[in-house]
């Protein structure tokens, strides 16, 4: 047994002795055979080899870095990925209120040239709530008897005839009845034609109707209809809206649907006409409406 | 004691070699005493021997030669330590056996030194084999006389003294 014990190192020695002197015999070899390209085969070999040791360890720093960067370098970019949303999300919200500002800014801009344009005293209001009972089309606006708003005085917008002031106003607030309400009317008059009626509103698509307009007047689609001033309420030569439809009636009067000018569903802000209405006058040949003079 | 002697086999064998260079058969020498000696010593001395005799044997004969270094290092160096390896896994004490591990390693060495040589000098490998089993034959002769010269040449001696100083004593 102590002779097993101690013949196996040896063995392993002679053995580790034998493989040494071959690779020393393959090296001086080699250090003295030219390779094809001229280089002696122990520099090409070992260049080989160590080219081929470079590139492992070369692979193995580059999997290193790669893992740095890919993994353990990202161990920051959650949160900072998370922090960027937020400040994203910030930024659109910003950026929806700027927008919002400029639209409310060309808006108010419009109003004011509508203020200047107009010869009529007027006073800048803005829709702060709706009517919450369907059917009845009103709007709340924050100008009341305080600011010099009465019953029945017009309510304008830079594009059209708004409504009129329902109600008792308040001290800073007051009802608008819009135009597009079928109990609400106006008188009109088509702006080329000269041809005049009342424009109501319904329950239809479009939600306004021109009345009282005999079926030989001379009016067809496209044309613009503007208000009258007869009806006490409302100033002559603002836009009221465009003929989208003209028929021949079944009595005496033709069957005309207007497409309104303003946007209903959108409005924000308002010039209240603090001119109190007065009686209705009978029709007469307009003069020169605001639409006119700017053509 | 042994070391010196196999330097001095192995100087021995050098020296004869380069005396017998002329002496070739099919191109390749007739007889490789160096080899026969790496031979003799790993199948003295074991692997371990047999390869520093082989390594030892081959680079000096290498350095003679003026040929590449270590071929016949190498050669040797393989050659002595599969003989040593083999020596002490089988009996090869007697004439035959040794006979075939002699031939055996110069077939060995021969195969060995010409794969060297066509990978070194990109050439096809070639084995002269009327001239590697001659060679092998001689050499494998030579080993076996000299393991018996070895073994038996003291009691040759001593038994001849014996029966010299026996006459000598004959009165008649």
């Amino acid at each position: 047994m102590l002779e097993l014990q101690g013949t196996q190192p040896l063995r392993q020695r002679t053995g580790v002795l034998f493989v040494l002197l071959l690779v020393g015999h393959l090296i001086l070899i080699s250090a003295q055979v030219q390779s094809r390209s001229g280089v002696p085969v122990l520099e090409a070999v070992t260049f080989g080899v160590f080219s081929r040791v470079q590139l492992a360890f070369a692979a193995v720093v580059d999997f290193g870095r790669n893992t740095w960067g890919n993994y353990v370098g990202l161990r920051g970019a959650r949160a900072e990925n998370e922090a960027l949303k937020r400040q994203l999300a910030d930024l659109e919200i910003r950026l929806q209120e700027q927008r919002a500002l400029a639209a409310r800014t060309q808006q108010l801009q419009q109003l004011l040239d509508l203020q200047q344009s107009t010869a009529l005293p007027t006073v800048a209001a803005e829709v702060i709530a709706g009517n919450p009972n369907p059917g009845i089309l009103t709007v709340t606006v924050n100008r009341g008897s305080s600011d010099g708003v009465k019953t029945d005085m017009a309510v304008i917008s830079p594009k059209g005839i708004v409504g009129r002031v329902v109600g008792r106003p308040a001290a800073h607030a007051a009802r608008v009845q819009l135009l597009i309400d079928p109990a609400a009317a106006a008188a009109a008059v088509i702006e080329r034609s000269r041809a005049g009626g009342m424009v109501a509103g319904v329950d239809e698509d479009p939600p306004l109707q021109l009345q009282l307009v005999s079926n030989l007047a001379d009016v067809v689609v496209g044309d613009a209809v503007v208000s009258s001033g007869t009806d006490g309420v409302y100033p002559r030569g603002f836009a009221i809206g465009t003929v989208e439809k003209s028929e021949r009636g079944h009595g005496l009067y033709r069957a005309i649907a207007v497409r309104p000018a303003v946007e209903f569903s959108s409005i924000e802000e308002v010039l209240i006409v603090l001119v109190p209405a007065r009686p209705a006058a009978p029709r007469a040949e307009p003069a020169a409406t605001p639409t006119e003079r700017a053509k | 004691m042994k070391i010196a002697a196999v330097i001095l086999a192995l100087v021995v064998g050098l020296v004869l070699q380069s005396t017998l260079a002329g002496l070739r058969i099919g191109g390749t020498t007739a007889v490789n005493l160096v080899l026969v000696v790496v031979v003799y010593g790993a199948l003295s001395f074991g692997a371990a021997g047999g390869l520093v005799i082989g390594t030892v044997g081959g680079l000096m004969q290498d350095a003679l030669a003026g040929g590449i270094i270590g071929i016949g290092g190498f050669a040797k160096t393989l050659v002595g330590f599969l003989v040593g390896w083999l020596g002490a896994q089988f009996i090869v004490s007697q004439p035959l056996p040794r006979f075939v591990m002699f031939f055996a390693a110069t077939i060995l060495h021969e195969a060995c030194t010409q794969a060297l040589y066509a990978v070194v000098e990109s050439r096809a490998f070639r084995l002269p084999y009327p001239a590697t089993l001659t060679q092998a034959f001689v050499n494998a002769l030579v080993g076996v006389l000299a393991f018996q010269f070895v073994e038996r040449g003291p009691q040759v001696l001593a038994r001849r003294r014996a029966r010299s100083a026996s006459l000598g004593r004959r009165h008649y």
